[in-house]
């Protein structure tokens, strides 16, 4: 087994399912997003991870160099980083817009808030 | 010959150690409660894989996730600390065996599919076979732009890229008609 | 932050050197690392330092609510009417290739448009986000 050149997938995995738990073992929403960015940027790490290339680098043309990186990968992540913010940040405002409605951010307490009211 | 050894060797090197950094990062964020802290944390956490992104030639993308994760979303989220709370109330209900279970399992079986996986940096490796080449030998003559990833992100892929910035657009506007202020609060 | 002198003196010396850096990332971004969505987020940072150490309702009379919300929706606009433009000089939607006299300067030019575009929205979105949560906690409880 090739330690060295699967260690990248593994930790990505780790991050994953970190990332994973936070989100479906805790109750507080802002916990969740947080966790759900932990997962996000574990993603982001396998598609670079996926594009190197051993002695390349980085992929801007440049005179003398023959070996570059894989760049889609790169465009793909790019993108998909400013596109996360843009989704966190609406995330953040329905947790700010349930506070106000509820009063609090546990999921436990908003179920039961619920459940009286019925 | 010698020297690009040792080089490669520090590459990996450093790989390895920013990788367990983001782990211990991650199991922190897990464990603390103080949510201030783990908004922290979760910047420093972008700031790390910002530098991971460059040992790995991904320059644009640790740009982006440097100025993104560590600065616009930590602000964000320290911005809704003010206007929630910075405490996580954990109860000892709310910690069931079942979650870990599932997570046990699900990390388990990527663990297995990761076994043929090509190594990393492998040039030989499936994804380097197919249009990356043609971006790279081409691109730049093609578009008059050096910077390939900048010449696929708005050539080459330009609808993809302006589907992104339609999400952006919209998630602005959902984040304007959330909380904006043309919206009153009906319950003082 | 009025009682914070540093931070305000600090704050002030560095938004011209902020707002320049986050230019030259938009338009060396085909030479070097860099681009439109890096430098839309840089562009927007600087406000938000603005707004963080001098205020939301100082930041707001810089960047007016009104004119940030036409300036996201134009960058979209200059980036899909380049598309249009490219359908309508003979190629097809998104074809940098006719928009100048040989294909090579198209492209370029077609590059700069759109990342021009993808810059302008990405930085009124962030400005735009980050007062709408800032100016929450001011008319609120």
């Amino acid at each position: 087994m090739d330690v060295p050149g699967l260690f990248n997938y593994w930790i990505v995995i780790v991050l994953m399912m970190t990332g994973f738990y936070v989100v479906i073992s805790r109750g507080n929403l802002i916990k969740k997003i947080v966790g759900l960015n932990i997962f996000q940027t574990s993603v982001f790490i396998l598609y670079i991870s996926m594009g190197k290339i051993i002695g390349g680098t980085a992929p801007i043309v440049a005179p003398g160099v023959t070996v570059y990186s894989n760049p889609l990968p790169h465009v793909l992540i790019l993108t998909a980083i400013v596109v996360g913010v843009a989704t966190t940040a609406l995330g953040l405002a329905l947790i700010v817009r349930i506070k106000e409605a509820f009063g609090t951010v546990e999921e436990s307490e908003i179920l039961q808030q619920r459940d009286d009211d019925a | 010959m010698a020297r690009q050894e040792g080089g490669r060797v520090i590459e990996i090197v450093v790989d390895i150690v920013l990788l367990s950094f983001l782990a211990v990062m991650a199991v922190g964020i897990l464990r603390l409660h103080n949510l201030f802290a783990v908004v922290m944390l979760s910047g420093i956490y972008s700031l790390i894989s910002a530098s991971l992104f460059v040992t790995m030639d991904a320059v644009d993308v640790a740009f982006t996730e440097a100025a993104v994760g560590g600065g616009i979303s930590t602000v964000l989220m320290l911005g809704t600390l003010a206007l929630t709370t910075d405490r996580e109330n954990l109860r000892v209900a709310d910690l069931q065996i079942l979650p870990l279970i599932v997570v046990l399992i699900t990390g388990a079986a990527l663990i297995y599919g990761t076994l043929d996986m090509p190594s990393y940096g492998d040039p030989q490796a499936p994804v380097h076979q197919h249009v990356a080449d043609r971006y790279i030998a081409e691109g730049p003559t093609a578009t008059g732009v050096p910077n390939i990833v900048t010449a696929v992100l708005a050539s080459y892929r330009g609808y993809d890229t302006m589907g992104e910035l339609t999400v952006i657009f919209t998630a602005g506007i959902g984040v304007m008609l959330l909380l904006g202020a043309g919206t009153r609060r009906r319950k003082g | 932050m009025r009682r914070h002198l540093v931070l305000r003196v600090t704050t002030k010396l560095l938004m011209p050197f902020i707002l320049l850096f986050a230019l030259y990332v938009q338009f060396h971004g085909d030479f070097g690392p860099g681009g439109g969505f890096q430098a839309g987020v840089i562009f927007g940072a600087g406000f938000i330092l603005y707004a963080l150490v001098y205020g939301v309702e100082n930041a707001r009379q810089v960047a007016p609510d009104p004119v940030i919300r036409v300036i996201i929706a134009a960058g979209l606009l200059l980036y899909v009417g380049v598309g249009f433009a490219g359908l309508f000089l003979g190629g097809k939607f998104l074809d940098y290739n006719v928009l100048a006299s040989d294909p090579v300067s198209g492209q370029h030019l077609g590059i700069l448009l759109v990342e021009f575009g993808v810059g302008t929205t990405v930085a009124a979105t962030m400005i735009t986000i980050f007062f709408t949560f800032a100016g929450r906690g001011q008319d609120g409880s």
